[in-house]
């Protein structure tokens, strides 16, 4: 494409879990890549909305210019583009369809979670049923393993790692402690967070709880 | 009667041979007959020639076998492969694409054209589908708000098809089995039980050419419900729609 920047671009924002993901997937295939921070809480930039114009939304991926957006799209793009570097996913496609399905779902954590910082009253109530039920879910399907697929870190830990710092500042809105009721589930956190790859891509949970703090008075949340 | 060359399947594999009857058993399909979902499912098998058995479940008294095969959502389709269970309908459509040979591929082969159809198959379960559900069953201000934004995806949508045959080009893939039952069938019944109009011929022209060349071919045709069946099981859980609908109004 003639004019458009070469290689990989990642339009990302510093705490953005699906951003951390896609970080996460790059330094995984050993991928080169411009990580480009962007604006979300005032304008979004040209290159964002044009590169993403249905969504708005980071992270976007540009290779050769060309956008690929959705954070696990992305990662099934860098598969697909990369063969020669280690994959992702597994080969297996009834593993890749619980792969994809479990992905997937651990999405909610962040969507539950937002309610639960951001309601109140019995609507942040319902919103810590939600996080009860996400979290036992996918501490059932990690179960005794030390990963998600069994003994490797696989795409299932890669999709669900970048929530764990939001954990402790869910628990604090939700009243409940992840050490306490899913142990295996803060077991399997720190072993995650002990993998390079996802040790460079992840912010402490300190900075996400300040994070919060900010979402709350941008919306206009003052407790 | 139900022809031969349609009894692999039908809903009652006592009419197969035993040969038949055998290939049959090996993948089966749970779900419903109104759902959308579950169609994507049957389309997709029967796109790639895959013999299935279909288990019809009553989603008012959800069966051992769903609740066991789909702890996490309870919910139809479901597909049985032997004794593996997959979930969530685009994911059971690319499982199949994945895991049978024979038909015609479901995605395309280049990766950034398989990340464009995927980034569609879900916009249209996502954005579309849940914008126009609030945008049929709410009232007032707030269906006003909806359907602003259900008319503001559905534009989109049209204006991807308007240079397209199907999403993936030529041949049925992932986002045509994503949005064009729903979009082409589903909505005109949802449309006339809820006395809501969202598509039209003048606004949505692609639109409605790419659900009916959707909507003709052989494979679609033959699991898709029957109108009728469809407005008289839509009528009766009006209250239910309407419930659903104001749970997914943002807070």
């Amino acid at each position: 494409m003639a004019g458009e920047k070469k290689g990989l671009v990642l339009l990302d924002y510093w705490v953005s879990p699906f951003g951390q993901r896609c970080r996460i997937g790059l330094a995984e295939k050993g991928l080169e890549y411009e990580y480009s921070e962007q604006e979300l809480l005032g304008d979004r930039s040209e290159l964002l909305l044009r590169s993403n114009p249905v969504h708005k939304a980071v992270p976007v991926l540009l290779h050769d210019g060309r956008p690929v957006c959705e954070s696990l799209l992305i990662l099934h793009y860098l598969d697909e583009a990369f063969p020669n570097s280690p994959p992702l996913l597994p080969a297996d496609p009834y593993a890749r369809a619980q792969a994809r399905f479990w992905a997937a779902y651990s999405d909610k954590v962040y969507e539950v979670g937002t309610r639960l910082w951001k309601l109140r009253g019995e609507e942040q109530a319902r919103a810590r049923d939600d996080m009860v039920e996400v979290l036992g879910n996918l501490d059932g399907e990690l179960g005794d393993k030390a990963f998600f697929a069994g003994e490797a870190f696989g795409f299932v830990d890669l999709a669900v790692a970048p929530f764990t710092p939001w954990l402790p500042s869910y628990g604090r809105y939700g009243g409940f402690s992840v050490e306490r009721e899913w142990p295996r589930l803060a077991a399997w956190a720190r072993r995650c967070a002990g993998r390079e790859s996802v040790a460079k891509s992840l912010q402490p949970p300190e900075k996400v709880d300040e994070y919060i703090n900010v979402l709350k008075k941008h919306c206009g949340i003052n407790d | 009667m139900v022809p031969a060359s349609a009894s692999l399947h039908c809903h009652d594999t006592r009419s197969l041979t035993g040969t038949e009857a055998k290939m049959a058993e090996q993948v089966k399909l749970i779900g419903s007959s109104n759902s959308p979902f579950v169609h994507r499912a049957a389309v997709a098998l029967r796109l790639k020639g895959v013999p299935y058995e279909f288990i019809r479940e009553d989603m008012s008294n959800k069966s051992e076998l769903l609740l066991k095969h789909n702890p996490v959502h309870k919910k139809v389709p479901v597909l049985l492969h032997g004794d593996r269970a997959v979930c969530e309908s685009l994911v059971i459509v690319e499982y199949v694409d994945e895991a049978f040979d024979g038909g015609p591929p479901l995605l395309p082969a280049d990766p950034y054209d398989r990340a464009t159809a995927r980034f569609w198959a879900h916009f249209l379960e996502e954005k579309c589908l849940k914008s126009l559900w609030p945008a049929l069953w709410t009232e007032g201000e707030v269906q006003e708000a909806a359907m602003k934004e259900a008319r503001e995806n559905l534009a989109l949508v049209e204006e991807q098809l308007r240079e397209k045959r199907f999403f993936g080009g030529d041949s049925i893939g992932l986002a045509d089995i994503a949005g064009a039952g729903l979009l082409g069938h589903w909505v005109g019944v949802l449309e006339e039980v809820a006395g809501v109009r969202v598509l039209s011929d003048k606004e949505h022209p692609a639109l409605r050419r790419w659900a009916a060349e959707y909507l003709a071919n052989e494979a679609v045709k033959e699991c898709l419900p029957d109108r009728d069946q469809l407005l008289s099981h839509f009528s009766a859980i009006r209250d239910k729609c309407v419930s659903v609908a104001k749970s997914m109004l943002p807070k």
